[in-house]
C-alpha cells in the first residue's frame, strides 16, 4: 500500500509531543517560560484540531474514516501506522484538546515544583490520549493505550496529595491488568483475520459462525475497557486515583481517560464482535445499571468533595455504557453526547474543587459552607456546572441523559426506569453538595475572606460552561457528525434494524432518524 | 604425509576462529603490558580491551555469511553461520558496554587491575566459541572456559566478603551443573559414537523413529543436558545460585553474567535443541513450557519482596528467562513443524534483553561511589531530582523489562505472545501476560523510590564518567529505537535464527 492521505491528524497528534520536547530544552530555572510554552502548546493543540470541524464530511455517503494517514511501520509483523477519524473519534479528539488546554491552564498556580517534569508529562499524556482516539491499527492503538499510563502515573504519583504513591500504582496496575488481556485479544484477532487494521474488521465483522471465538474476544477486550470506564465491579481504582491526583490530572482522568473505555466499546467490542455483543447485552446493561445506582448511592455518603465527584463519574459513565449496550441508535448517540457532557461537566467540577483546594487546602465538604457570599462568581459557575451534570434542560447533560434513556426505553422500559433512578439520585447528591458548600451561613471563619475567581480561573471555566450551553441548546451538529458511525455500528450489531425502521410500524426509530437530522 | 596440505588446511580454518583469536590475543597482551603500567595508568587496560573487542568485531564482520549459508572448519567442529554472527554481535556489544562501564566502576571500588579486563576478553572468546561450536568437545571446553572466567570475576572484589562467598557458591554449583551436562554429553557420545552434532542428530532421529518418542536413554541425555543448561541460564528449578552471585559480584560482572552468559547458554541450548534434539521436540517443549512457567512464577513473586536492587534484577532476570523459553516453546507448531515466528521472537528477545537489562545494571553501576556500597533500592532515593537523566534512563530500562511500550521489551513480548497464540498455546500466553502486572509492581517500587526524596541523598548526585555516559546512551537509544522502529532489528533476528542454516 502506498502512503496516503492528509497530514492533519499527524499534526494534531504530535503537536503536544513537540511541545514536550521544547520544554525539555528550556533550562530548569526558567519555570515561567516553561509554563508559558506549555500553555501555548495547549492552545495550539486546540487550534490545529479546529480544521477537523469544518473539513469533516458528515452524511451517509461520506467515507467512514477521514483524514486517513496510512504508512508502513513494521512490515514484518504486518503492523501499520494508520490514523483516521470518524464522527465518534472526532468528538472525543476535540474534547481531549479542549480539556488538555484547560487542564494546563488550571495548573498555573497549583503546580509550583518540578514544573518542567509536570508540563512534559501533561503534554506527553495529551499525545497518548489523542493517539488512542486516532489509531486505526490495533498495535498502534495498544501502544498509545499503554504508553499513556506512564505520564499519568507520574502526574498522580508526584504531584498528588497524601496517598498519591499508592493511588498511582493502583491506577497503573488496574489499567495494565486490563490492557494486557486486551493485548492477547488483539493477537487473537490478528491470528484469525490476518490483519491489525481496524477498518478491515469493521467492514467485515466476525460472523455468526464464529460466536465461540467472538465470546472469548469480547471478554478479552471487555476487561480492558471495563476497567477504564470503569464499570462495576472494576471501579475501585477510580476514587483513589481521582481523589489523590492533582486537579489537572483529575480533569483529564475524568474527562478523557474514562472515555477511552467507552470509545473501545463503540469502536471494537460492539461493531467487531456483534454476535457476542448481542449475547452479553443483558449482562452489560445490568452492570451499567448497578454502576448508575450504586455510584449514585455511594455519592450520598461521601465527605470528601473530590471523592464525591469521582463516584459521580462511576454513575454517569454507567449511563454511557447503558446507552451503548442498549444497541439502539438513540442509545449510542445519546451515549456519545453523555460522554461529551460528562467530560465537560465533571471536568468543570474537578476544576472548581481544585480552585477551592488551592484556597483552603482541604477537600472536606464539612469545612465549607456559605461560600456564595465571599465568592459569588464561583458560586454561579458552580451552579451551572452542577445543573449541567445533573441534566437540566438547556444544558448539555439533559440532551445526553434524555437520549440515552430514550434509547434504553426503546430496548426495554425497565432499563430506562432504573437509569432514571440514577438521574434522580444524581440531582439529589449534586444539589445537596451545592447546598452544603455554597449556601447558608458561613460557619467556618476561614471561609470569610476567600478570593473569588481570578481572570485565569474564569478562562479555564468559561469554555466548559459555554460548550455545555451550546450542546444543551443546539446539539444538532454533533448528532449529525455521529449519525453515520452510529448507523454503521447498529447495522453491524443489529442488521435488521433499519429495514424494519423504514416501515410504518416502528415509529420510534423513525423519529430517531428525524432527531439525528 | 603431505605437510603442505595440512598446513594450508589449518591456515584456512584459522580464519574462522579469528574473532576468538583476537580476543585471546588482546587478553594476553593486557596481562603482559599490565606490569608496565603505574597505578594511575591501570585504566589503560580497558582501552586495550576495547581495541580487542573492536578487532574481533571487525573480523566477525569479515567472515560474516549471507543468510542460508554455512561454512565449517576444523573438520566440522566449528560452523560459521548467521546464528554465530548474531550471537557474536550480542557478546561483543555486551563486552564493549561492560568494559566501558568498568573503567569508572573499578576505580570506585579500588580494584583497577589488568587481569579483570583480560578475563572479560577470555570469557567473551569462550562465548563466541560456544556459539559456533558444533562438536560436544568444543562446546564443553568453551562452556568451562567461560564459567571459570566468571568464577574469578565474581570474586574479584577480594576485600568484600559477599563477593568471595558468591564466587565460591558460583563455582561449586557451576561445577556441579557442568558435571551434569558432561554426563548428558557422555550419553550422547555413547549413543552415537561421535561428538559431532550432525552425526549425533542422525542417531537420535533414528532412535526416535523406532520408539515414537525419545526412548529412555535419549531422554536421559536430553534431561541431563537440559538441566545443565538450565543451571547456566538460571531457569527454575536450577536458579538458586543467581540471586547470591548477582548480589555479590561486582555490578559490572553481574550485568555481564545476566546478559552475555545467559545469551551464551541460550546459544548452546538453541544449538543443541534445534539440531540434536529436534527429532524429539515434542518431549522437550513440554519440559521447556514447565520450566518457563515455573521461572516466571518464582522470579516474579520472589522479586516482589527484594530490597536490594541487584537481587531484584536477579529475580527479574529469572522471570525473563521464562519468557525466552516460551519463545522456544512457540517455535514448534501444533503439527510439529518448525515455526519461524517463535524462533524470531526468541532471538529478538535475547537481543533486546541484552540492551535493556544491561542498561538497568548500568545505571546501578553509574551510581557507585568510592567507599559506598549503594545497591539497595533505597540508595536510589532522590535520583529523580539529583540526576533526572539517570532516573529517566532507569525508568526506560525498567519499562522495557516490564514490557510497556514504546520500548524494545514491549516488542519482544509482543512477538512471544503472538507466536504462542499462533502455535496454539493461549494458556501459556495468558500466564505470560498475567505476570506483567506484578512485574510492573516491583519495577515501579524502584521508580517510586527514585522520585521520592529531595535529591540531597548520598547517591542522588552521581558523577558519571564519560565512558559510562556513552555506554548508557547507546543502550538507551537501542532500547528505544528497537521499540519504536523494530523493523531492522527484526530482520537481524530473522537472519540470526533461521532454520535453514541450523538444520
Amino acid at each position: 500500500m502506498q502512503p496516503s492521505g492528509s497530514h492533519i491528524l499527524n499534526v494534531v497528534l504530535f503537536t503536544p509531543l513537540v511541545g514536550a520536547l521544547v520544554i525539555l530544552l528550556i533550562p530548569r530555572a526558567r519555570a515561567e517560560i516553561q509554563r508559558l510554552v506549555a500553555n501555548a502548546f495547549g492552545v495550539l493543540g486546540v487550534v490545529v484540531a479546529l480544521p477537523l470541524i469544518w473539513r469533516y464530511r458528515a452524511g451517509a455517503d461520506a467515507p467512514r474514516f477521514q483524514f486517513v494517514s496510512d504508512h508502513s511501520w513494521i512490515p514484518l509483523l504486518g503492523v501499520r501506522y494508520t490514523l483516521g477519524i470518524d464522527g465518534l473519534s472526532l468528538v472525543l479528539v476535540l474534547l481531549t484538546t479542549v480539556l488538555g488546554a484547560v487542564a494546563m491552564l488550571s495548573s498555573w498556580n497549583a503546580i509550583r515544583e518540578r514544573e518542567k517534569e509536570f508540563y512534559m508529562a501533561m503534554l506527553v499524556l495529551q499525545t497518548g490520549m489523542l493517539g488512542v482516539f486516532l489509531s486505526l491499527d490495533f498495535v498502534l492503538f495498544y501502544v498509545f493505550w499503554e504508553a499513556m499510563l506512564v505520564p499519568m502515573y507520574f502526574l498522580i504519583g508526584l504531584w498528588g496529595s497524601e496517598r498519591r504513591i499508592s493511588a498511582a500504582i493502583k491506577f497503573f496496575l488496574y489499567t495494565l491488568a486490563g490492557s494486557v488481556v486486551m493485548l492477547l485479544g488483539i493477537l487473537a484477532v490478528y491470528h484469525s483475520r490476518g490483519t491489525f487494521d481496524m477498518r478491515t474488521i469493521l467492514d467485515a465483522p466476525f460472523g455468526a459462525d464464529t460466536l465461540r471465538a467472538q465470546k472469548w474476544l469480547f471478554w478479552g477486550f471487555f476487561v480492558a475497557f471495563a476497567v477504564k470506564v470503569p464499570m462495576f465491579p472494576f471501579h475501585t481504582w477510580l476514587p483513589d486515583a481521582h481523589t489523590e491526583a492533582p486537579t489537572a490530572a483529575s480533569v483529564l482522568l475524568a474527562g478523557v481517560l474514562l472515555k477511552m473505555g467507552t470509545y473501545g466499546f463503540m469502536r471494537i467490542s460492539v461493531p467487531m464482535f456483534p454476535n457476542a455483543a448481542n449475547a452479553y447485552r443483558g449482562a452489560m446493561v445490568v452492570l451499567s445499571l448497578i454502576a448508575i445506582v450504586y455510584g449514585a448511592l455511594v455519592c450520598l455518603m461521601q465527605k470528601d468533595m473530590k471523592r464525591l465527584i469521582a463516584y459521580s463519574s462511576v454513575s454517569h459513565m454507567g449511563l454511557c455504557t447503558l446507552g451503548i449496550f442498549a444497541l439502539t441508535p438513540l442509545g449510542l448517540s445519546g451515549s456519545v453526547l453523555q460522554q461529551l457532557n460528562h467530560g465537560l461537566a465533571t471536568g468543570g467540577l474537578f476544576l472548581l474543587a481544585g480552585i477551592l483546594y488551592e484556597r483552603r487546602h482541604t477537600r472536606l465538604i464539612s469545612e465549607f459552607g456559605g461560600l456564595a457570599t465571599p465568592m459569588p462568581n464561583f458560586a454561579a459557575i458552580y451552579m451551572i456546572v452542577t445543573l449541567s451534570s445533573l441534566g437540566l434542560p438547556l444544558l448539555g447533560g439533559f440532551v445526553g441523559e434524555f437520549t440515552v434513556l430514550r434509547g434504553a426505553f426503546e430496548a426495554r422500559w425497565q432499563w430506562a426506569a432504573w437509569g432514571l433512578v440514577g438521574v434522580i439520585l444524581s440531582a439529589a447528591y449534586l444539589l445537596w453538595l451545592y447546598q452544603r458548600v455554597m449556601l447558608g451561613e458561613i460557619t467556618n471563619p476561614a471561609n470569610e475572606t476567600l478570593r473569588d475567581l481570578s481572570a485565569r480561573e474564569f478562562a479555564t471555566l468559561v469554555p466548559l460552561v459555554a460548550l455545555s450551553f451550546w450542546i444543551g441548546v443546539y446539539p444538532t451538529p454533533i448528532f449529525r457528525a455521529i449519525d453515520q458511525p452510529v448507523h454503521k455500528i447498529v447495522e453491524a450489531v443489529n442488521p435488521g434494524y433499519y429495514s424494519v425502521a423504514a416501515g410504518p410500524v416502528a415509529p420510534v426509530p423513525a423519529s430517531a432518524a428525524a432527531k439525528a437530522r | 604425509m603431505n605437510w603442505q596440505l595440512i598446513f594450508d588446511q589449518a591456515r584456512n580454518d584459522f580464519i574462522f576462529v579469528f574473532p576468538e583469536a583476537m580476543l585471546v590475543f588482546f587478553g594476553l597482551a593486557i596481562l603482559l603490558t599490565d606490569f608496565l603500567l603505574t597505578k594511575a595508568q591501570k585504566s589503560w587496560n580497558a582501552y586495550t580491551a576495547l581495541v580487542g573487542v573492536l578487532f574481533s568485531a571487525a573480523s566477525l564482520f569479515l567472515i560474516r555469511t549471507p543468510a542460508h549459508d554455512v561454512a565449517t572448519a576444523f573438520d566440522g567442529a566449528i560452523v560459521i553461520d548467521p546464528f554465530f554472527i548474531f550471537f557474536g554481535l550480542i557478546f561483543l556489544t555486551a563486552a564493549a558496554a561492560v568494559v566501558l562501564l568498568s573503567i569508572g566502576y573499578m576505580d570506585a571500588v579500588e580494584e583497577q587491575r589488568g587481569e579483570y579486563y583480560a578475563l572479560i576478553l577470555f570469557a567473551t572468546a569462550a562465548m563466541m566459541l560456544l556459539a559456533c561450536g558444533n562438536d560436544l568437545a568444543v562446546l564443553f571446553l568453551a562452556l568451562e572456559t567461560m564459567s571459570i572466567s566468571f568464577y574469578v570475576l565474581t570474586g574479584f572484589l577480594v576485600r568484600r566478603r559477599n563477593s568471595n562467598e558468591a564466587a565460591l557458591k558460583y563455582m561449586l554449583i557451576g561445577a556441579f551443573s557442568s558435571g551434569v551436562l558432561a554426563y548428558g554429553f557422555s550419553i550422547l557420545y555413547g549413543l552415537s559414537g561421535s561428538t559431532n552434532l550432525v552425526k549425533i542428530e542422525l542417531h537420535i532421529a533414528d532412535r526416535a523413529t523406532q520408539f515414537a518418542h525419545a526412548d529412555a536413554l535419549s531422554f536421559l541425555a536430553l534431561a541431563t543436558v537440559a538441566a545443565g543448561v538450565f543451571f547456566k541460564v538460571a531457569a527454575v528449578p536450577f536458579h538458586q545460585w543467581a540471586p547470591d552471585v548477582y548480589e555479590g559480584a561486582p555490578t559490572t560482572i553481574t550485568a555481564y553474567i545476566s546478559v552475555a552468559s545467559k545469551a551464551a547458554a541460550f546459544a548452546l541450548l538453541l544449538r543443541l535443541f534445534l539440531t540434536v534434539y529436534w527429532p524429539v521436540r515434542l518431549d522437550w517443549i513440554a519440559i521447556f513450557a514447565m520450566a518457563a512457567v515455573l521461572s516466571m512464577t518464582l522470579g516474579t513473586f520472589a522479586a516482589l519482596t527484594q530490597t536490594n536492587i541487584k537481587r531484584l534484577l536477579a529475580y527479574s532476570s529469572i522471570a525473563q528467562v521464562g519468557y525466552m523459553l516460551l519463545g522456544l516453546v512457540a517455535s514448534v507448531d501444533k503439527d510439529g513443524a518448525l515455526n519461524q515466528r517463535g524462533l524470531r521472537a526468541t532471538a529478538f528477545y535475547l537481543f533486546a534483553y541484552a540492551f535493556f537489562n544491561l542498561g538497568a545494571f548500568a545505571v546501578v553501576v553509574a551510581l557507585q561511589k568510592r567507599g559506598m556500597i549503594g545497591d539497595s533500592i533505597d540508595d536510589l532515593r532522590g535520583l529523580g531530582r539529583g540526576c533526572p537523566v539517570a532516573a529517566v534512563l532507569m525508568l526506560l530500562f525498567l519499562l522495557s523489562l516490564a514490557g510497556v511500550p514504546p520500548t524494545a521489551g514491549f516488542v519482544a513480548k509482543l512477538l512471544i505472545f503472538s507466536a504462542l497464540i499462533g502455535t496454539g498455546h493461549p494458556i501459556l500466553a495468558l500466564v505470560g501476560v498475567a505476570y506483567i502486572v506484578p512485574a510492573v509492581y516491583y519495577y515501579f517500587r524502584v521508580v517510586a523510590t527514585m522520585w521520592s526524596g529531595d535529591g540531597t541523598e548520598a547517591h542522588a548526585t552521581p558523577v558519571i564518567p564519560a565512558a559510562q555516559q556513552f555506554a548508557l546512551g547507546v543502550l538507551a537509544v537501542v532500547t528505544l529505537v528497537a521499540g519504536v522502529f523494530p523493523e531492522q532489528f527484526l530482520r537481524l533476528a530473522n537472519y540470526g535464527l533461521q532454520v535453514a542454516s541450523l538444520r
